[in-house]
């Protein structure tokens, strides 16, 4: 008998080590350990031994059955582990393959300076104002200081509705809807929007563009003020180390009136092809509100002071990405427009 | 404004600094220096030749060989091709080895095998503008005067060693349209002293009111005419430096009266004009407005018809000039003219700029006028036109002035404190420096309690009111003197409306579902204005516009989206998908302007999706368009609120249209291109939608408030039902939500069919229905009761369940 036992063990390692896959190692333990199996079968026989013999025999059953379990444990480890590599294998994929397309819009680019500028001032506590794009010649015009006849009209030559109405040629008028809305209340105020002007399209010229103004009212606003806010835009828009300018210009509705140079963000000042060879570029035009529009607006200008200033979005978005064509804006070439997406260090 | 120094330093000391320099001290503090020109572009080896003999050129009909002396005993052979060349003449000759405008360089050289050494140059091989040339040499060489040295700098005689500033003047700057005037700003910018021309000339013993009357029948527009009357005057040439500075100015050159007149135009800003006294005929000048129709033939040789409205001097019968616009053709000064009358007057700006406007002559003249000349220069430019007339034609300049006179000359005054000057800049500027600038300016100033007492020259028109004694001030102070400082005072609450944030969510939603921002004009044709409108309404029409393509303010943004989609599509790009946010044009308000309503619209075209090596290709489709509709909704709120039903619009696939209604009210369409329309302009499937974003955004009013997580199971119960084939699913829906359980949380379209398992023109549709309650469990029971109703309400509307 415990020949047999040994006989088995050897036939059942034998056949554990043969195994190759889970459902063959199950059945040698079906076969081998299982109720009908053959070392059952010797336990079932151990009735016939004598009293001394069967503890022995018991002992070398259970070892027997030990090592058979045990080997079976190993392999269905041994077995499982395969398994899983073969597996990883097979699911191995070309990494270096591009991933699949995931569709991403992005914001026109004059829509990104413009919000630019928004949130820089939103952050100053500047609300947003806007107004209509079709406006009376009293808010584009008279409510401006220039009164019809006014020479300075010939600045910008305009696109008429009606005798009394236009397609605005800046978004000041909505300055002048503002103080009236204020009722004499001090604000601060930003005012982004399409405006027109009498112009055929070219690189440099479009019917229809982008300005961003902005508008504050107060008692005790001074030229000051007005300059160092322009200095917040030119280093917010084109970099810390830009230093800025003031040059006395003449815009109806501001006295003084002011063009602001901006240090040549690609040379530093040393002079190249951006700056024409003068260290300086001219970037917009600003003053302290004239006594007129405020008074028209509901101010009186012996109590209140204002300043304003008027970016165009294009000429920024130019000079800041070196778009050498004010036309790109308005064609909608998504080979144009897509690559606005990404952030900037 | 172009401004020769040479001109200029007659008025003015400007050695201290380079040209360079005083253009950027000049642009600095107040007159911007478009560009610092020199005249001579680095030309060299240009001299004065004398003409000694001029011979045919054998082989060439239009050639003439010139022996030309450029210097004692030097002779050369130069060869001519201009048809005023003489021998005799005094000419300008550009040696070998000389480089000249354009990059000439010139050599010795053989035409048509004769020698040549040089060349007898015209003005314009000078790098003069063919338009100041005067008409004499504007065909040929120009011919210096007899007493020109040969081999002397020939440069230096015709005017070009000199730099000229081109200014570009603001319209507040007038009193700089002048010579003078730009000394006065040079002198304040540089402290220096502003010397006047001195006037003076002997006068003939006739008295010149007996020569003429002057009347004027609208003082209004003219309260200053003066004439004065020249006799004897002999037409000829004006003397080289005159016409160099008119030439330098942009002005060409004619004969001297005509000369002299300019040249006081350019000298005092006070424009001039010279009429022949014997063509007048009537020893009158009477200036009023014209008469409807009254037709001139000014000096250009055009007939004009003029306007009640328009100011004309006239001889008292016929007009003899168009008022501060341009002379007659009746009464002009031409060669045979012996006596001249000048008239210098003041003209009322705006008519002046009305009638040049009108007329479409904008003239040196017109220019000044139409800002305002100086009251106080005008009688001197007189008395200065009458001095040159005497000095350089030769003229009698008879006794006194025939003026009419009611202008008044006196300065604005403007009275400010110091405190209200630095308030304003935010500076401190001391008294005396305020003083010094005044000072430097010619300003008459006066300071006591504290007040500064200016009275401003009338040339400077500008300087009306405080501010502007503010801005002159600071200007010269230096702008780079003022601090920078930020807004004090109470902090205002800024930020975003709700509106705008809104907008914002709306740019963001649709970024994220891969669109790009597209900006479009609101400007177009006729055509296309109302094309795919979702309201139509009257439109809004320039009066004038530039093209066809914009006359008439858009209706809706879709017919150019779907330009800049076939725009992209044309340059290969296999999908293209853009949105905007615009504004739309509607009729008329009662404030006369159309109602502007914000849009946001959509164009998708080509492939959505187009996974290349994994071979996924996907077209854009009608659900593809609505999806990002629906992602839009849900972000804001808005799903329960809005419904879609089958909608028609001219231009879309009548098949793949929906309108799209919030709250029951129709606010957008997406659809499909038209296969027509696609076909047009070679566009594959193309989807489109326009929603109006002022009544979606608005219609956000509530605040978010959380629902909390569900505690409870949700049960789900399907039902698939048979419909013919363009039965709307979403009217299934209604039903079902309609049924009257509480107990229903969702409904779901999981599956539609149409094909071979259905009859003909049928299809199934299946729903997904959860039930739930927040508070418990829902039994079996209550589900299937619930079910219940729904299958009945079903049953009651004649919808067949599988
Ligand atoms: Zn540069």
């Amino acid at each position: 008998m415990e020949q047999q036992l040994k006989q088995l063990e050897l036939e059942a390692l034998a056949k554990i080590e043969a195994a190759s896959n889970l459902k063959e190692l199950n059945e040698v333990r079906v076969a081998y350990l299982g109720k009908k199996g053959p070392i059952t079968d010797l336990l079932k026989g151990m009735g016939k031994l004598s009293p001394e013999e069967r503890p022995k025999m018991g002992a070398l059953v259970n070892t027997v059955r030990e090592h058979v379990t045990e080997k079976l444990e190993t392999k269905v480890a041994h077995l499982e582990e395969q398994a899983v590599l073969e597996q990883l294998e097979k699911e191995a994929i070309d990494v270096t393959l591009p991933g699949r397309p995931v569709r991403v819009g992005n914001r026109h680019p004059l829509t990104r300076v413009v919000e630019e500028i928004e949130d820089l001032f939103l952050s100053m506590g500047y609300e947003i104002a806007e107004g209509p794009e079709v406006e009376k010649d009293y808010y584009n015009f008279e409510a401006l200081n220039l009164p019809k006849g006014h020479p300075a009209r010939d600045m910008q030559d305009t696109f008429y509705i009606t005798e009394e109405t236009l397609l605005r040629t800046h978004t000041s008028p909505v300055q002048a809807r503002t103080m009236i809305e204020k009722k004499g209340e001090p604000f601060r105020i930003i005012c982004p929007g399409k405006v027109f002007r009498r112009d055929n399209d070219d690189a440099t010229h479009s019917h229809q563009f982008m300005q961003v103004e902005g508008l504050v009212v107060g008692e005790n606003i001074r030229m000051s003020d007005l300059k160092g806010t322009l200095d917040i835009i030119a280093k917010k828009m084109f970099g810390a180390d830009r230093e800025i300018r003031l040059r006395p210009s003449f815009f109806p509705f501001t006295e003084p009136s002011v063009e602001m140079d901006i240090s040549c963000f690609k040379c530093g000042g040393s002079g190249c092809n951006v700056c024409k060879h003068t260290g300086w570029i001219e970037i917009l035009g600003a003053g302290m509100v004239h006594p007129n529009v405020l008074e028209m607006g509901g101010y009186d200008p012996k109590k209140y002071s204002g300043f304003a200033f008027g970016i165009g979005a294009e000429r920024i978005a130019m000079l800041k990405y070196g778009v050498e064509d004010i036309r790109h804006f308005y064609t909608n070439d998504t080979r144009f427009i897509s690559q606005f997406q990404r952030t900037e260090g | 404004m172009l401004v020769s120094l040479n001109w200029l330093k007659q008025y003015v000391n400007i050695d201290s600094l380079s040209p360079e320099d005083l253009a950027e001290k000049i642009t600095r503090s107040g007159i911007e220096v478009d560009a610092v020109i020199d005249r001579s572009q680095g030309m060299t080896n240009v001299v004065v030749g004398y003409v000694v003999s001029k011979e045919k050129h054998p082989d060439a009909d239009k050639l003439n060989v010139c022996q030309v002396e450029v210097g004692e005993g030097d002779v050369r052979q130069i060869i001519c091709g201009a048809p005023n060349v003489e021998a005799g003449q005094k000419v300008i000759v550009a040696l070998p080895g000389a480089r000249l405008p354009g990059g000439v360089k010139i050599k010795k050289a053989k035409m048509r095998g004769v020698e040549s050494n040089g060349m007898i140059c015209s003005l314009q091989e000078l790098g003069v503008e063919g338009r100041t040339v005067p008409k004499a040499y504007a065909d040929g060489i120009y011919v210096l005067p007899e007493d020109a040295v040969p081999g002397s700098n020939a440069l230096e005689l015709v005017g070009l060693s000199d730099i000229v500033l081109e200014l570009g003047l603001t319209p507040n700057r007038s009193d700089a349209l002048s010579m003078l005037g730009v000394a006065y700003e040079v002198a304040a910018i540089l402290s220096e002293e502003v010397k006047l021309p001195e006037i003076n000339y002997a006068t003939a013993s006739e008295s010149a009111e007996n020569f003429i009357k002057v009347s004027t029948e609208a003082p209004e527009l003219n309260p200053l005419y003066a004439a004065k009357v020249i006799k004897n005057v002999k037409i000829a040439e004006s003397p080289l430096w005159l016409q160099h500075y008119l030439m330098a100015a942009g002005i060409r050159p004619h004969n001297n009266v005509v000369d002299i007149t300019n040249y006081i135009l350019m000298e005092y800003g006070q424009p001039l004009h010279a009429f022949d006294y014997d063509a007048l005929k009537t020893n009158e000048i009477v200036v009023r407005l014209a008469k409807d129709g009254e037709k001139i033939v000014t000096l250009d040789d055009q007939e004009r018809t003029l306007q009640a409205h328009n100011l004309v001097i006239t001889n008292g019968i016929e007009p003899v000039a168009v008022a501060g616009v341009m002379g007659g053709a009746n009464s002009e000064v031409t060669s045979d003219t012996t006596t001249v009358v000048i008239e210098a007057a003041y003209f009322d700006g705006f008519t002046v700029r009305r009638t040049s406007k009108e007329l479409g002559l904008r003239s040196d003249s017109s220019a000044r006028f139409e800002k305002g000349v100086d009251p106080n220069r005008v009688l001197v430019a007189a008395e200065r036109a009458a001095q040159l007339l005497s000095e350089l034609a030769g003229g009698e300049v008879l006794q006194g002035t025939v003026l009419v006179d009611q202008l008044d000359k006196t300065p604005t005054r403007v009275v400010v404190s110091p405190d209200f000057i630095n308030a304003r800049l935010g500076m401190k500027i001391s008294l005396e420096d305020m003083l010094s600038i005044l000072h430097r300016l010619q300003f008459d100033v006066e300071a006591a309690n504290g007040l500064l007492i200016i009275d401003a020259p009338t040339r400077r028109q500008d300087i009306k009111i405080e501010e502007d004694i503010v801005e002159e001030i600071a200007r010269l102070y230096g702008y780079d003197e003022i601090p920078m400082t930020l807004p004090e005072g109470a902090v205002t609450i800024g930020g975003l409306t709700s509106y705008q944030e809104k907008r914002r969510v709306v740019r963001n939603v649709m970024e994220g579902a891969g669109l790009l921002q597209a900006v479009t004009y609101s400007l177009t044709s006729a055509e296309l204005a109302q094309k795919f409108a979702l309201k139509v309404e009257e439109t809004t029409k320039l009066l004038m516009p530039m093209s066809e393509e914009r006359t008439t303010l858009r209706q809706s943004l879709i017919p150019h989206l779907i330009e800049a989609a076939s725009y992209n599509v044309a340059r290969k790009a296999d999908s293209v998908s853009l949105y905007e946010v615009g504004s739309v044009f509607l009729g008329q308000t009662e404030e006369e302007l159309p109602y502007e309503e914000e849009h946001l619209a959509i164009v998708l075209t080509g492939k959505w999706v187009d996974n290349q090596w994994q071979g996924e290709k996907r077209s854009v489709d009608f659900f593809v368009a609505k999806g990002i509709i629906e992602a839009l909704f849900d972000k804001l709120g808005l799903t329960e609120r809005v419904t879609y039903e089958k909608g028609s619009v001219d231009g879309l696939h009548p098949g793949q249209t929906a309108n799209v209604l919030l709250d029951g009210h129709k606010i957008g369409i997406i659809g499909g291109l038209h296969p027509a329309e696609r076909k047009k302009l070679d566009l594959k499937e193309t989807f489109v939608a326009e929603l109006n974003l002022y009544a979606i955004l608005n219609a956000v009013t509530d605040a978010l408030v959380y629902t909390p997580v569900p505690r409870f199971p949700e049960i789900s119960r399907d039902i698939a039902l048979e419909l013919d084939r363009l039965k709307p699913a979403g009217e299934i829906e209604s039903i079902i939500r309609g049924a009257g359980t509480k107990l229903l949380k969702d409904v779901k379209v999981f599956d539609v069919y149409e094909g071979e398992k259905m009859e003909a023109g049928k299809k199934s549709v299946a729903f997904s229905l959860t039930y739930f309650d927040p508070e418990r469990t829902l039994t079996d029971e209550e589900v299937t009761n619930a079910h219940n109703k729904v299958l009945k309400a079903l049953a009651e509307a004649g919808a067949e369940v599988r």
